[in-house]
């Protein structure tokens, strides 16, 4: 880490408040980090100045039964599964980790860090996003003033649903202290239909048509030929099925069946080689080991092949990609250009409607193109005004998400 | 307990008539509602206690007319409440004296059904079952489902964050939509989302769902279609105590299986029902669970038995399981008429909405009717087991002095028990007029004024659907949210507090 940077540990939101009105006071800029690891996701705008919560950690309510976990927001990922995988439940939202995108411990993320960046994984269509899972949270604003918001139960419709907003707001708005989160069961077990043998275009019709069948498939992937983890010759499209043991077997029968007439060879990932592989696709292991920069596009599930024919006509040099939800998320290593291709990719995605983000860059690159998809003016005003009604003075990770905000 | 919402302003009142001359220039005459006989149809929503008639009813058809109409109501500095289907037990669309009604009912289209991206575009005025019977076809459906969905609009679910018996499986309102298009108090159209997932920005999709319609006017939904599960079955289970039936619920949550439905009964909602028709409900049980289990035939096999193998451990002394689709549905019915048939014992009912940790269920009860003694009424319950979402329907006679108000007392302690052990003060009906005043229960002042600024991001001038959610009303300048422009703040006449 920077040097030239200072870290204050955090004990409690008594301390953030604290610091967090006296940065304001000075109209200095605050950095907010859980472990830090995530220094080089999003817009690279350095605070001299940072607040950690590395040292407020611990998990404070867990009632497996009542599928809910409160952890104070420092509590590193790592213990919070832990914790849940000792009773058979999971964070179905499927955190990603950092390590093989951008280098450094497995786990090491904190679980205030992943709610930040709305982190979720492969199991997103069915299972929904870190967003989806936030029940409610504790935090210090921009203002200084430690607020709360939502609760601990799964249906509440008290007042404004503030953690949506906080989910995925990169600590721009507020340092989260604690969060409280829904978890689910894990599933007895799991498999991996695999269907080779077609082109790209005709693998991820596939997976969009597996999604349209009854077999409550929890994740739809394609890989194209020679891509890490699976390494085939071929393009890959890949269906995970996950419950007990029998209604596993009996879904992924049903599918082959319902897919057949696609044309394609069928092979079945068993239970481990299922999971390691779901493991490698949440943490982008088919565009990570390649050296360049990293996009991810959001798009409809249509639309992810055609963006990217699209992006392939200009030219762009693509190292590596591949698709997850059925389709609708690509994930893109380019070779390294001052501008990360970013009015190409954006073209690209523009045609259709979705969002690109700069996921893996320099840090020159990164504060000099925008990270995140540029919005038309009235909805950047209206996010502007959001961002002022936490934080007026913008003095929380100022330019982190946007170059104004 | 009387309610009392913000005094109508004399400025607004004496500029009826300019308004509706100015709304004539945006809408046909026949889109306006003036007179006041027809204004009356308009009066209240579903939570029937209180009344207000409109200054002017406004049904808008296309969105260039949503938007002029918010536009003028900011230049005239003139209050908006957006309305659905009227269905909300909460007030949220009790219209105001001194504002605009905006009746989105004529936003009824189905603009488009995408199955190959699982998702429908649909306006917001869309009645919520209307969108599964659009999908039904291809065997889709839209998950949430609210017991209001042959009335309630897309738009209404989306303001509320609707739920329904699904919701423990497949999620609410927020977790089942991908889009919106929102006209802002200035006139402004943003879209929000889209087709796609998952926007890095700010999730204003998810804060505008559960916004009570103060936050902007939705003009159009991006809503998720799923495939319909390929079997349902039910099982009906008798406990010989609410204390048992709790703990039947946490054992199967436990056990790591989620039903597509858990939904529970007391006593004296059973009676109720089979009085209203009969289903084969236990009469002797004090306490009925119904759980669906969905998916593939081999699963729901499965589950059922595991289930069943649960509700015996745990004392069950009626055990059913639906062998076939009408069996299914002959379970459902005693559900779904509850309310009707509680309605048949006492016509004045008031239904409450808290959620609680399920665990402390047997102790809310008890307190429930505990406080239900003290005040010499009766409290019927069906609730969401599942999820904790509680329904007391605390039953009154209107026309007994002082009994509605002794209603009104007994919710409002019912809902502070809620709060008490870890729980919240609505899980679907919203906060709207009716649970206002206890927010103050569930949050400190500053966890309000931050919400309130957040409003204010969005309506600085507090005009869109005011006197609702927040117990106390303050301006934007307040709360360091007024936006200044150009060196002057706007309306400087205005007091500053
Ligand atoms: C699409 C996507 C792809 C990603 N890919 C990668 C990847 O390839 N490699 C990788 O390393 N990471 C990746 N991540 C991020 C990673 O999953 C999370 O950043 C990580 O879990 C955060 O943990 P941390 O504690 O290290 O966060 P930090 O690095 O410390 O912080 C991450 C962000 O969250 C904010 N934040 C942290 N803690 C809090 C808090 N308590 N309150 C408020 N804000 C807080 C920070 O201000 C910062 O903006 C990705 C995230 C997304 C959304
Ligand atoms: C018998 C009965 C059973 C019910 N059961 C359930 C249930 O199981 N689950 C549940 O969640 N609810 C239930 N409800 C409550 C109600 O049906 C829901 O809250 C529903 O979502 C309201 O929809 P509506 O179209 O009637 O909205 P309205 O009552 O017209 O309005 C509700 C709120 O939404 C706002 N609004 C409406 N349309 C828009 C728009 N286009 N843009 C912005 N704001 C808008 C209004 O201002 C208001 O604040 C029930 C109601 C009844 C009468």
């Amino acid at each position: 880490m920077d040097a030239a940077i200072a870290t204050l540990d955090i004990r409690d939101a008594a301390d953030a408040a604290e610091a967090i009105r006296a940065a304001a006071a000075r109209n200095q800029p605050l950095g907010v980090i859980g472990a830090g690891t995530k220094r080089r996701l999003g817009r690279h705008a350095p605070s001299p100045r940072e607040l950690s919560t590395r040292a407020l950690t611990g998990v404070t309510l867990y009632e497996p039964e009542e599928l809910v976990l409160s952890a104070r927001a420092g509590t590193p990922l790592r213990d919070v599964l832990t914790l849940l995988d000792a009773n058979g439940q999971q964070l179905a939202f499927e955190p990603l980790d950092h390590a093989l995108l951008f280098g450094g411990e497995t786990c090491a993320a904190t679980i205030g860090g992943v709610i930040a960046v709305n982190a979720s994984g492969p199991r997103r269509i069915k299972a929904g996003a870190a967003r989806d899972h936030l029940l409610g949270f504790h935090c210090v604003t921009g203002r200084g003033e430690i607020v709360k918001s939502g609760g601990r139960v799964m249906k509440n419709v008290t007042g404004y649903d503030l953690s949506k907003l906080v989910t995925g707001s990169f600590g721009t708005l507020a340092l989260l202290t604690d969060v409280t989160l829904k978890v689910l069961p894990k599933a007895e077990t799991e498999q991996t239909l695999l269907l080779l043998g077609l082109d790209e275009g005709q693998a991820v019709a596939q997976l969009r048509r597996a999604s349209g069948t009854s077999n409550e498939v929890s994740s739809f992937a394609m890989l194209p030929a020679g891509a890490a983890p699976l390494c085939r010759v071929e393009t890959v499209a890949a269906l995970r099925i996950e419950g007990p043991e029998v209604s596993v077997a009996t879904r992924r029968d049903a599918l082959a069946a319902a897919l057949r007439d696609s044309g394609a060879r069928f092979e079945t990932l068993p239970f481990a080689e299922s999971a390691a592989f779901w493991a490698a696709l949440r943490d982008a292991a088919p565009v990570a080991g390649h050296s360049g920069q990293v996009w991810r596009l959001s798009l409809a599930p249509t639309d992810g092949v055609r963006a990217l024919a699209r992006l392939r006509e200009t030219g762009a040099p693509i190292l590596a990609h591949f698709y997850d939800w059925a389709g609708g998320l690509v994930w893109l290593c380019l070779e390294p250009a001052a501008d990360a291709h970013a009015p190409a990719v954006r073209a690209a995605v523009d045609a259709f409607g979705g969002h690109a983000t700069l996921i893996r860059a320099s840090d020159e690159t990164r504060a000099r193109v925008e990270v995140f998809h540029p919005q038309p003016p009235p909805l950047a005003a209206l996010s502007r005004r959001v961002k002022e009604s936490f934080d007026p003075a913008h003095v929380l990770e100022r330019g982190r998400m946007r170059a104004e905000v | 307990m009387t309610l009392i919402m913000p005094a109508p302003e004399p400025d607004i009142l004496s500029q009826r008539d300019a308004l509706i001359e100015r709304l004539r220039a945006i809408l046909p005459a026949s889109n306006l509602v003036v007179d006041e006989t027809a204004r009356r149809a308009y009066e209240c929503d579903a939570f029937t206690m209180y009344r207000a008639l409109p200054l002017v009813v406004a049904l808008p058809e296309t969105v260039a007319q949503v938007s002029a109409i918010m536009a003028l109501a900011a230049e005239m500095n003139i209050k908006i409440v957006p309305r659905g289907a009227g269905t909300s037990l909460s007030g949220g669309s009790m219209p105001l004296e001194d504002g605009i009604l905006l009746g989105m009912s004529k936003f009824n289209r189905v603009l488009e059904i995408d199955y190959e991206n699982r998702c429908a575009r649909v306006q917001p005025g869309v009645q919520n079952l209307a969108i599964s019977k659009a999908v039904e076809e291809r065997g889709f459906y839209y998950a949430p489902d609210p017991s209001s969905q042959i009335a309630c609009s897309i738009g209404g679910n989306v303001a509320e964050n609707a739920g329904g018996v699904h919701c423990l499986k497949y999620g609410l309102t927020t977790n089942n939509i991908l889009g919106l298009e929102v006209v802002l108090m200035g006139g402004e159209i943003v879209r929000l989302g889209g087709k796609h997932l998952d926007s890095e920005a700010y999730d204003l999709l998810g804060l505008m769902t559960g916004s009570e319609g103060l936050l902007g006017v939705v003009t159009e939904v991006t809503v998720r279609i799923l495939q319909k599960p390929a079997v349902a079955r039910c099982l009906l289970l008798g406990f010989p105590s609410v204390d048992a039936g709790a703990h039947f619920v946490g054992a199967v949550i436990a056990r790591g299986v989620i039903p597509g439905g858990m939904e529970m009964m007391d006593r004296a909602t059973i009676h109720a029902v089979e009085r209203f028709q009969p289903c084969g409900y236990p009469l002797d049980a004090e306490a009925l669970v119904i759980v669906e289990l969905d998916g593939t035939q081999a699963e729901v096999d499965l589950l059922v038995s595991v289930v069943d193998a649960i509700a015996r451990a745990e004392g069950a002394t009626t055990t059913k399981i639906s062998t076939n689709e009408a069996e299914r549905l002959q379970f459902w019915a005693g559900r779904k008429n509850a309310f009707p048939a509680v309605s048949c014992i006492q016509p004045d009912y008031l239904c409450m909405d808290g959620t609680i940790p399920r665990g402390r269920l047997p102790e809310v009860l008890a307190g429930m009717d505990a406080i239900a003694k003290r005040e010499g009424l009766q409290v019927a319950n069906v609730f969401h087991a599942g999820d904790g979402n509680l329904h007391p329907l605390i039953l009154y006679d209107a026309s007994k002095e002082g009994e509605m108000a002794r209603a009104e007392k007994m919710g409002f302690d019912i809902l502070r028990l809620c709060v008490s052990v870890g729980g919240v003060l609505t899980g679907e009906h919203g906060v709207g007029v009716e649970k206002r005043d206890l927010m103050g229960e569930m949050f400190t002042e500053i966890d309000l004024e931050q919400q309130m600024r957040v409003k204010c991001a969005f309506d600085p001038m507090n005009r869109l659907n005011p006197g609702k959610v927040f117990p106390t009303l303050h301006r934007c300048a307040e709360f360091g949210m007024m936006h200044v422009s150009g060196g002057a703040a706007p309306f400087p006449d205005l007091p500053r507090f």
